[in-house]
């Protein structure tokens, strides 16, 4: 039964739904535990503390690393073989067929934009963070204790740079979401001409709370370095 | 001559299918493996065949000229097929059907193959069904029916207006099925070139492969026609492009008798001609004519001002309008036979109430039916239709009438066939419209697909049986006999000396000459002198195509221009004999109407004394006169009557 | 009107092609886009050089024998129709229009515009059928099919076999074909009693055959001539997971 998983194309884009759906409650979960920063400073460090070298957090992120790297790896494979179905001569003029979305044409795309955007955000914080924790580090280069998630916010987002490059890489996410989550129940068969307005909608709906959920923190330290006083928290 | 024998059982009609299959032979499953059978054509008729052929376990081999089965002709049909299931509790029968198809057919087709027809009619909507055919159905789940021309009642089943297309795609599921199995083998884009005949029997064909213009042999114990029809002759017919009537052509020259070849179907709503740069026309199904009505205007000031686009037909008020058909039928009204509803349209263009700018074009109005069910349920019966003719007119059909005139679209006569659907020529059978047998000297409207499916599952896989029977001690068939050898020869001596020609004029050319000609002289309405003309015209232009004609390319490739220049070769030589197959029907019956033999009123006058038989055509050469045969129609169970759709 | 035609030639399947420039002038608006390639290729004959192949049959959009990818669309710059139904009223007078056949390695060509289609066909041998033989089946009215089931099988099995959706499609996947006839045949009683057999057999054809996987953007249904809509794809896949997850 598993080999449909590899050898079918619609086994193969079960895997990208399923992957997907774990990534995207996990952009949830990331999301609501960021917020947490904006309203209480010492609440997101516990929770950094929690998630630290933890037996439990160390599996979930082997099994998150795992879900990112099964998307990404099925992603390149799907396209390897679907470059390789559409032929070596390609067409001469091509158009943007009606109601298709831009996204859905270059998730690829997106993702890579997105990738770049998560292996920055590792550096940013992860490298800092857990991972100084498992190399058994009290400190990481900025002298912070690793579990001090925000003040690597706070450092971070003062800088304009950053703010601008986290949003950028936030809209690529918004873009890859609309497409992803209606798309991810297309392809396990939950979806219908009734419900694809309906899907489609909440797909848009994700992919906004999940973007405004990000880059409201981002925005909320970017003011808090510029006016200290502009946020009380 | 002793080729000429029905093979009509005897005994009361009811009976004779069942004691006909009960004294015909049958060829066991071990024997069955041994027998190659070649089914050309992959229509109704010979997707149908094919699969029914291969279940029971005969080597099959089927041919198409298209890139596959799903693309026959049969796809086209849009109105629906015929059955005397009674679903209506309107009081239909199979002899009700079998009446009516007679009546229909002008008093010109053989009883006993009729009464079949409508006999097995009602196995092919259950065959239907069972294969996944989305049939019409309404609310509480049971199949829908419509009406269509020439019955009283509602016995037409439909799958909106696409059940040609659902039909065939039962029948190529089918022979699908039989291909994954290995009992039949798929041959796309190959056509048929000549039927080869060995000791006096069909043993196989020569295709060209038109990818790569190879000729290749094929050796079977039968083989099937199952070509459709030759309306291609005139150019412009409702028929698809590439439809031909080649092979019966070549069967034709090789002792396989032609059938009562003048009857052409000229269907009453198509899309009228718009310019001379036009390459086929669209038929409107008749299943229109359930909800619209047909009308011209009364006045001539209306219709100049129609013409000079200075007034919109829908402001013609009620009063003014003509609903001729209704005036002149009122039992049938809209829904009278189709050469009937045809001439009546030539009536009223002749007499110069033509809509159009050529003056050649009649209203189909919808006006009363939308008050009456509402535009949304007109677009659930007729909506592809509607959206059909909007793309090609750029006129909308629910605001505006559509303009129709007649077509010409199907082709009554055909290959001749007895009982058993065997034609002259021991093993060479032909079913579906390529043979003559069902529809007499016009067809009803849902009877095609009826009679295609009938022929290819329930028909020919019986009797086809009988004459298998006998083969099976013959061995295979061996294709390097001096037969084959000749056969083959010759058709790549045409085919090089079509390529040396070099001439001015492309098949194109060639083909809308002889297109005019037909339609002028052998179209809705013929005489004598046109008929006289024709044949006269009909050789010039043939020995001009053989002198004169351009082919571009070379042999060993696809070449789509040899394809048409051998098609057009061949329909150079048949339409011929359809102008001398109307010249010697002194007669107008059904849609072969020749206007010095019509009533006061104008219908259609037959002449049962001297014409109730079927005309047998056998060739006896190129240039020379081909032999008459009669085949005599004895009517035992109906009585020879003037067709009455008025009261 | 005058037209500037920028059309794909290709000798055969081994041969490299290339675009060829064609002008015609005095097209009328009314007459359908093959007619105005009937009249070029007229042309063409009578200055002694070789006609463009293109496939074509029933003219009337139900055949599903012509193709043609026309200024990027599948059957051309209009909607619900194939291209023997596009007519030329779609155009305006100094187009240039450029005419290319349909892309896709499971479609190899064969000349010119001509391209092999018969994967499709292949599929549909795999198990687009109901396994009846003739004869000996229940009477039509024997099992009610509810109307909107039995309409929306209809839906699906309006579908032509044109190709326009494993050409259009990014990734040449048909998706689109093979669902319209899964999902045709699974709203049926009939068809239902060997659904899971079918959807199997034809995703392993497709897949074996060189068919992209389909990634849900949606343009097969966008140049689909007869609307065909994904939401038969998600019935695919919902019947070839629940099919898999029972082996």
């Amino acid at each position: 039964m598993g080999n449909f998983l590899c050898s079918s194309s619609v086994g193969r884009k079960l895997i990208m739904s399923l992957s997907g759906c774990f990534l995207v409650l996990f952009l949830i979960f990331h999301m609501s535990m960021n917020i947490a920063a904006i309203f209480s400073e010492d609440a997101y460090n516990m929770i950094c503390a929690f998630l630290g070298a933890n037996w439990y957090a160390l599996v979930a992120t082997v099994i998150l690393a795992g879900g990112v790297i099964v998307h990404l790896v099925y992603a390149v494979l799907l396209t390897l073989q679907n470059r390789k179905a559409r032929g070596a001569q390609r067409y001469a003029v091509t158009v943007k067929e009606e109601g298709v979305a831009w996204s859905s044409k270059n998730m690829l795309l997106i993702g890579f934009i997105v990738v770049l955007g998560l292996l920055l955000h590792l550096y940013n914080f992860w490298y800092h963070m857990q991972l100084q924790e498992l190399l058994g580090n009290h400190t990481n280069d900025f002298g912070y204790s690793p579990a001090d998630g925000v003040s690597l916010i706070r450092d971070l987002f003062a800088q304009p740079v950053f703010c601008v490059i986290y949003l950028v890489w936030f809209a690529a996410i918004w873009f890859h979401l609309t497409h992803g989550v209606w798309s991810m129940f297309q392809s396990v068969g939950f979806a219908n001409a009734t419900w694809y307005p309906r899907l489609k909608l909440i797909s848009n709906i994700m992919a906004t709370i999940i973007f405004l959920g990000f880059a409201i923190v981002v925005v909320v330290f970017y003011i808090k370095s510029i006016c200290p006083a502009c946020c009380v928290a | 001559m002793a080729k000429i024998d029905s093979k009509t059982p005897q005994g009361p009609l009811a009976e004779q299918w069942s004691q006909h299959k009960a004294n015909i032979k049958v060829v066991s499953p071990a024997n069955k493996r041994k027998l190659d059978v070649i089914v050309i054509g992959t229509g109704l008729g010979g997707a149908s065949a094919a699969a029914a052929l291969g279940e029971l376990g005969y080597n099959v081999n089927i041919f198409c000229i298209s890139d596959s089965p799903r693309r026959a002709h049969s796809i086209a049909a849009q109105g629906g097929i015929n059955a005397a299931k009674n679903y209506q509790n309107d009081n239909d029968s199979v002899y009700r059907l079998f009446y009516d198809t007679i009546k229909g057919g002008d008093y010109r087709a053989r009883e006993s193959n009729v009464y079949r027809l409508a006999e097995v009619s009602n196995l092919i909507i259950d065959q239907c069904v069972a294969q996944g055919v989305p049939f019409a159905r309404e609310y509480g789940g049971l199949l829908d029916n419509r009406s269509f021309g020439g019955s009283q009642v509602s016995r037409t089943f439909y799958a909106r207006g696409q059940t040609g297309q659902q039909l065939l795609l039962g029948a190529y599921a089918a022979l699908n099925r039989q291909i994954s199995k290995g009992t039949v083998t798929s041959f796309p884009r190959h056509e048929i070139l000549d039927i080869v005949i060995v000791d006096g029997k069909a043993r196989g064909v020569l295709a060209r492969d038109l990818v790569t213009g190879e000729i290749k042999r094929f050796g079977a114990h039968a083989v099937v026609m199952a070509t459709g029809g030759y309306g291609n002759v005139f150019f412009l017919s409702t028929n698809a492009m590439n439809s031909n009537g080649s092979v019966a052509w070549q069967a034709y020259k090789k002792g396989a008798m032609l059938a009562n070849p003048c009857f052409t179907q000229i269907h009453p709503t198509c899309i009228p001609v718009h310019g001379t740069q036009q390459s086929k026309l669209t038929l409107m199904s008749e299943s229109l004519r359930n909800d619209g009505r047909i009308w011209v205007p009364k006045k001539m000031e209306d219709v100049e001002l129609i013409r000079a686009k200075k007034k919109k037909a829908s402001d013609v008020a009620e009063e003014d309008r003509d609903y001729y058909l209704e005036r002149r039928y009122p039992a049938f009204g809209n829904l009278v036979p189709r050469d009937v509803a045809s001439r009546a349209a030539k009536e009223r263009c002749d007499a110069g109430y033509g809509v159009n700018e050529t003056g050649l074009a009649v209203f189909l109005d919808f006006k009363t039916a939308i008050q009456r069910l509402g535009q949304d349920t007109i677009k659930g019966r007729y909506g592809n239709l509607f959206q059909m003719y909007e793309k090609i007119t750029d006129v909308d059909p629910y605001q505006e009438p559509m303009m129709i005139y007649p077509a010409v679209h199907y082709t009554m006569g055909g290959s001749w066939v007895d009982y058993n659907l065997m034609t002259s020529v021991p093993g060479l059978y032909s079913i579906g419209e390529a043979n003559f047998s069902d529809h007499g000297a016009n067809r009803l409207g849902a009877s095609a697909l009826m009679q295609g499916l009938a022929d290819g599952y329930f028909v020919l896989p019986y009797t086809i049986g009988d004459y298998l029977a006998k083969e099976i001690q013959s061995k295979k068939v061996d294709t390097t006999s001096k037969e084959f050898d000749e056969a083959e020869k010759s058709i790549k001596d045409k085919i090089a000396h079509l390529f040396t020609i070099k001439g001015d004029l492309s098949v194109d050319d060639l083909h809308k000459k002889l297109g005019n000609i037909m339609w002028e002289c052998v179209g809705m309405a013929r005489t004598k002198e046109s008929l006289q003309k024709a044949l006269v015209e009909i050789k010039a232009l043939r020995k001009e195509f053989w002198k004169n004609v351009k082919v571009m390319g070379k042999n060993d490739e696809f070449n789509q221009e040899i394809e048409k220049a051998l098609r057009l070769a061949d329909f150079l030589e048949l339409g011929e004999l359809m102008a001398r197959d109307a010249l010697n029907r002194e007669e107008s019956c059904g849609g072969h109407f020749r206007s010095e033999f019509q009533t006061p009123e104008g219908e259609a006058l037959r002449d049962d004394e001297k014409f109730t038989y079927v005309a047998i055509w056998e060739f006896n050469g190129v240039d020379a006169e081909p032999t008459l045969h009669k085949e005599a129609l004895k009517f035992e169970t109906i009585k020879l009557a003037q067709r009455n759709y008025k009261d | 009107m005058n037209l500037k035609l920028k059309i794909w030639r290709q000798a055969n399947a081994k041969t490299t092609g290339k675009f060829d420039i064609y002008n015609i002038d005095n097209i009328s608006p009314d007459i359908s886009f093959l007619e105005m390639l009937d009249i070029l290729n007229n042309d063409l004959i009578h200055s002694g050089k070789e006609p463009i192949a293109f496939d074509h049959d029933c003219r009337e959009g139900i055949c599903g024998m012509c193709s043609l990818h026309i200024n990027g669309h599948a059957h051309g710059p209009d909607s619900e129709i194939t291209t023997c139904q596009l007519h030329m009223r779609k155009f305006k007078d100094g187009d240039t229009i450029t005419i290319e056949p349909w892309r896709s390695t499971a479609f190899p060509v064969i000349k010119d515009l001509v391209v092999d289609r018969t994967s499709y066909d292949k599929i549909l041998q795999a198990g687009g059928f109901v396994s009846v033989n003739t004869g000996g089946v229940p009477d039509a009215n024997a099992i009610p099919i509810s109307k909107p089931d039995s309409d929306e099988s209809m839906d699906a099995a309006a579908c032509i076999g044109c190709g326009a959706c494993a050409a259009t499609c990014k990734n040449g996947s048909a998706m689109l074909f093979v669902a319209a006839r899964v999902s045709s045949l699974a709203k049926l009683p009939q068809g239902q009693v060997e659904g899971a057999r079918r959807a199997k057999a034809m995703v392993a054809k497709m897949d074996e055959l060189g068919f992209g996987n389909c990634s849900n953007t949606g343009a097969c249904e966008a140049e689909c001539p007869k609307l065909i809509s994904i939401g038969h794809i998600a019935r695919l896949n919902r019947e070839f997971l629940s099919a898999k997850l029972q082996d």
